[in-house]
């Protein structure tokens, strides 16, 4: 199994091949909006590692193909996100904008694997860039629903910058390569994030990168 | 049958359990026989072409619950693991430095043999294809309250020794009727302290393949690990701690610094 990544050559559709890791709590306004409830029950105290969680291969969904919505739910949230590919060596050696979909959820106590690791529930841009192309920490993502920019987010504005964040989690687990991180999600300023429903086309866009595009259906059980 | 994957002359084979040896099954080396101290053990899962898919279970043992100041959850509570926190058998876990409490978890391991959606309970034992011993080791001293339990507890390097065996699943079923009739049992520098029996889980193999396969699509050589009973204690660096379960087999790890 070759694990050959980050198809970087331009005619091949990037696809993870490893585990997709993703940080929460990692933009300094959602930090900031959550941090007078942090020491209150059940958290007991602000975060200190980076909090993390998986988007399993179930969810990976490739640009241009639709996300179902459970049929339980009415809309869903978007969670933009610049992510890194790792190569040999636990480096990181490309970048990739993903959609980490997510049932909306206020408490982060436990795992959000029900809300975050459905079917289908993470978009997947189809080129991946080079690192030595990307200033990691300054890039600026725009999110789109049918046309209409409902959020821009800015990697100069998160808590662990890329280095630091890789750095700390690093100190307990080892990145494979073909694995994937994702360096976070902005909320809005009123802590929620972008929602789409049924019928949505959302657009996740920066500079250089290949726009990813899902469109939002209905029908799943 | 009971399955391993192991290293031996500079490559990595199948092979299958023997009279008490290892049976190497695949061309060069089909029919050689080897001792089981003659290899270096891996997890017992052949490879998959993209990410496994790792859910394990918290508080499934409603002893367990208690001990850890818990009220039984209603609902599954389950974390997700990455494959590269995978040993094999006889290996080696490293304990950092300075850490209090560092305990294993005995679990049973259920491998999906065939892709699962919209599984129902009645039908859910056709979709396991094995059943393996995992040590689900955890820190206590790193648990935060966010997305707990969080990753530095439950997702380092060597923390989840698995093996010896992938045991067929309807060897099982023959067997024992069901997994939910094994017993379990620890001991650290070959003393007990964990003892108990699937039939305690609070949500049974079948429920959880229903559950997790309502809103996620398993794929053959996903992992279920389903959560370990009462009995943990810390363990300490040079400790041997060797996991069984009756009928799959008995998973050896050694704390190292």
């Amino acid at each position: 199994m070759s694990k050959m990544n980050p198809n970087l050559d331009s005619d091949t559709r990037f696809w993870p091949q490893g585990t997709v890791y993703g940080a929460l709590l990692n933009f300094q306004q959602e930090w900031n909006l959550r941090a007078p409830q942090m020491n209150e029950a059940p958290h007991k105290g602000a975060p200190k590692a980076p909090v993390l969680f998986i988007k399993t291969a179930n969810t990976f969904t490739a640009s241009g193909d639709s996300i179902a919505i459970p049929s339980a739910v009415a809309d869903v949230d978007i969670g933009a996100n610049l992510a890194w590919v790792f190569g040999p060596d636990a480096k990181p050696v490309a970048c990739v904008l993903v959609n980490d979909v997510s049932i909306p959820h206020e408490s982060y106590y436990r795992p959000p694997v029900k809300f975050k690791c459905v079917d289908g529930f993470l978009g997947v841009g189809a080129k991946a860039l080079a690192i030595a192309q990307v200033k990691t920490d300054a890039v600026v993502i725009t999110v789109k629903v049918n046309g209409q920019v409902v959020q821009r987010v800015n990697y100069a504005d998160t808590v662990r910058k890329s280095q630091t964040l890789l750095s700390d989690i690093s100190e307990f687990m080892t990145f494979q390569e073909g694995d994937v991180l994702l360096l976070g999600s902005d909320c809005l300023p009123d802590g929620k994030r972008p929602r789409a429903k049924v019928g949505d086309v959302v657009e996740i866009s920066a500079e250089g990168f290949d726009t990813l595009v899902n469109t939002f259906v209905g029908g799943a059980a | 049958m009971k399955h391993a994957r192991i290293a031996w002359a500079g490559a990595i084979h199948e092979a299958v359990e023997s009279d008490g040896e290892l049976l190497l099954t695949r061309s060069p080396w089909a029919g050689k026989r080897l001792k089981f101290d003659e290899v270096v053990w891996l997890p017992p899962l052949a490879p998959v072409p993209q990410a496994r898919t790792i859910l394990a279970l918290g508080l499934n043992y409603a002893d367990h619950a208690k001990e850890l100041a818990f009220k039984a959850p209603e609902e599954p509570l389950v974390f997700v693991k990455g494959e590269a926190s995978l040993i094999g058998h006889k290996a080696i876990t490293r304990r950092p430095q300075g850490v209090t409490y560092m305990h294993y978890e005995c679990e049973l391991a259920v491998v999906i043999g065939r892709k699962a959606k919209n599984v129902k309970k009645e039908n859910a034992y056709d979709y396991v294809g094995g059943y393996t011993v995992a040590n689900d080791y955890a820190i206590r001293d790193y648990l935060e309250n966010w997305y707990r339990p969080n990753f530095r507890v439950k997702n380092r390097d060597t923390c989840t020794p698995i093996g010896p065996w992938l045991v067929d699943a309807k060897d099982i079923h023959d067997k024992y009727g069901s997994p939910m009739n094994l017993s379990l049992q620890t001991t650290v520098n070959g003393q007990v302290t964990q003892s108990g029996h699937t039939r305690d889980m609070i949500f049974d193999v079948p429920t959880l393949i229903e559950y997790f396969s309502a809103f996620m699509t398993l794929q053959p050589g996903d992992l279920i690990l389903t959560g370990t009973p009462d009995g943990v204690v810390n363990c300490n660096v040079g400790d041997v701690i060797v996991t069984r379960i009756e009928g799959v087999g008995e998973l050896i790890n050694t704390l190292g610094e």
